[in-house]
């Protein structure tokens, strides 16, 4: 593969296959923490991170040990127990050598172990048979995906919550689901553009 | 707190305490997977069945597993029941598997069973586990049932795959319904309809 096609590679992942608004991944933080721009970004930055590590070693582990002992039915238990493990050693790196970030990342860290889009991007680089660098391009094009969309609500969200006339049976999840579905239906436009 | 019979146990995650429509959990599966009625049924039954089973494990094992590590356990305990409804799946239903898909593997990161297993199994006996397990696996059933019920109505305008609507509907269905969109929007209306009820 070249470089013009890695960058349609994320290009697909981002805005075409979106893992938000078109695959339905990561949903609960979609809506649990796109309350305010400033938790949206936070959360966002420990997902890219988190994300493409976890993408990387569990398609290393699943080439280099699951295939030859041909183990490959523990994938799910192996990918969410190597994720779970990251997530708790990145938290004490981070805790570790930068206070200052991990003040901000903190409390977003321990949600991303049952985040779906995680195990998701280690799920879907298998299943679609990506070579190394292939998987590294996807998860980190998803990653980047999902952070730019949850920001994105989240400034809508801000917004939304200033209104005094959305009707009481709408307020709250019913409401952010509908901004969603609209958000998701402009990012419709982008389908066929790219296909991998 | 009063004490719940067995019945209310049951009950609870039907209607008042809803996993997906009252407590919001469990959006990705419940979003992805409803294009159709059949899709929604396949899910619906896969997660009754590691709910129950993760509950019930979980609720013996809540004196042996310390405090500190529970999580990581819990999440073993999920994964192994997920990995068997995978497999088994895949060897009987092949077709419900292929469109379900990743979404089969991605039941451990439900957050509805790690939910209900930490905040409900680890803290009361096997037999009442077991009937919260069945109780809110029912009424996510039904919630995601109704989904894609809806959508595949209006979005193909068949039911189970069986026209319903007619060849003059189906000729201008409403495609949107069953594309990503279409989830968010019948999801939100749904949501709606049960906050105004619940107002009145």
């Amino acid at each position: 593969m070249d470089a013009v096609a890695y960058l349609q590679l994320v290009f697909w992942a981002m805005f075409v296959n979106n893992f938000v608004l078109a695959q339905f991944l990561g949903i609960c933080p979609f809506l649990g923490v796109s309350r305010k721009v400033d938790s949206a970004l936070g959360m966002a930055a420990a997902v890219i991170f988190v994300m493409v590590l976890a993408s990387v070693i569990t398609f290393l582990l699943y080439g280099a040990v699951l295939v030859p002992l041909s183990l490959q039915y523990l994938q799910t238990i192996l990918f969410i127990l190597v994720i779970a493990a990251l997530v708790q050693f990145v938290e004490m790196a981070i805790r570790k050598f930068s206070p200052s970030l991990f003040q901000a990342l903190g409390i977003y860290l321990p949600l991303i172990t049952t985040n779906c889009a995680v195990l998701g991007a280690s799920l879907l680089a298998i299943k679609k048979e990506f070579d190394f660098m292939e998987a590294l391009v996807f998860s980190l094009g998803s990653a980047l995906g999902f952070g730019m969309v949850l920001v994105l609500f989240a400034a809508i969200r801000e917004r939304l919550a200033l209104l005094r006339d959305t009707p009481r049976a709408f307020r709250g999840m019913p409401i952010a689901l509908l901004t969603a579905g609209i958000l998701s239906l402009a990012f419709l436009g982008f389908s066929g553009i790219v296909k991998v | 707190m009063s004490e719940r019979t067995a019945l209310q146990e049951l009950g609870k995650g039907v209607w008042a305490e809803n996993p997906l429509l009252v407590m919001v959990l469990g959006m990705c599966p419940s979003l992805a997977v409803t294009t159709t009625l059949a899709n929604g049924l396949g899910m619906g039954a896969a997660v009754i069945f590691v709910l129950t089973c993760s509950n019930v494990v979980i609720s013996m094992l809540r004196r042996v597993i310390p405090s500190a590590v529970r999580i990581p356990a819990f999440i073993v305990v999920i994964a192994s029941f997920v990995t068997m409804v995978d497999l088994v799946m895949e060897g009987f239903l092949p077709d419900l598997h292929r469109s379900l898909g990743v979404f089969i593997p991605l039941i451990v990161v439900n957050c509805i069973i790690l939910a209900r297993a930490e905040a409900f199994a680890s803290k009361n006996s096997v037999w009442k586990s077991a009937l919260d397990g069945i109780g809110m696996g029912v009424g996510f059933t039904l919630a995601i049932t109704v989904l894609g019920g809806i959508r595949e109505l209006l979005g193909n305008g068949t039911l189970l795959g069986m026209p319903v609507l007619g060849r003059g509907f189906q000729a201008h269905a409403a495609l949107v319904m069953i594309l990503p969109p279409g989830g968010f929007l019948t999801l939100g209306l749904l949501m709606a309809a049960m906050q105004a009820r619940k107002g009145r």
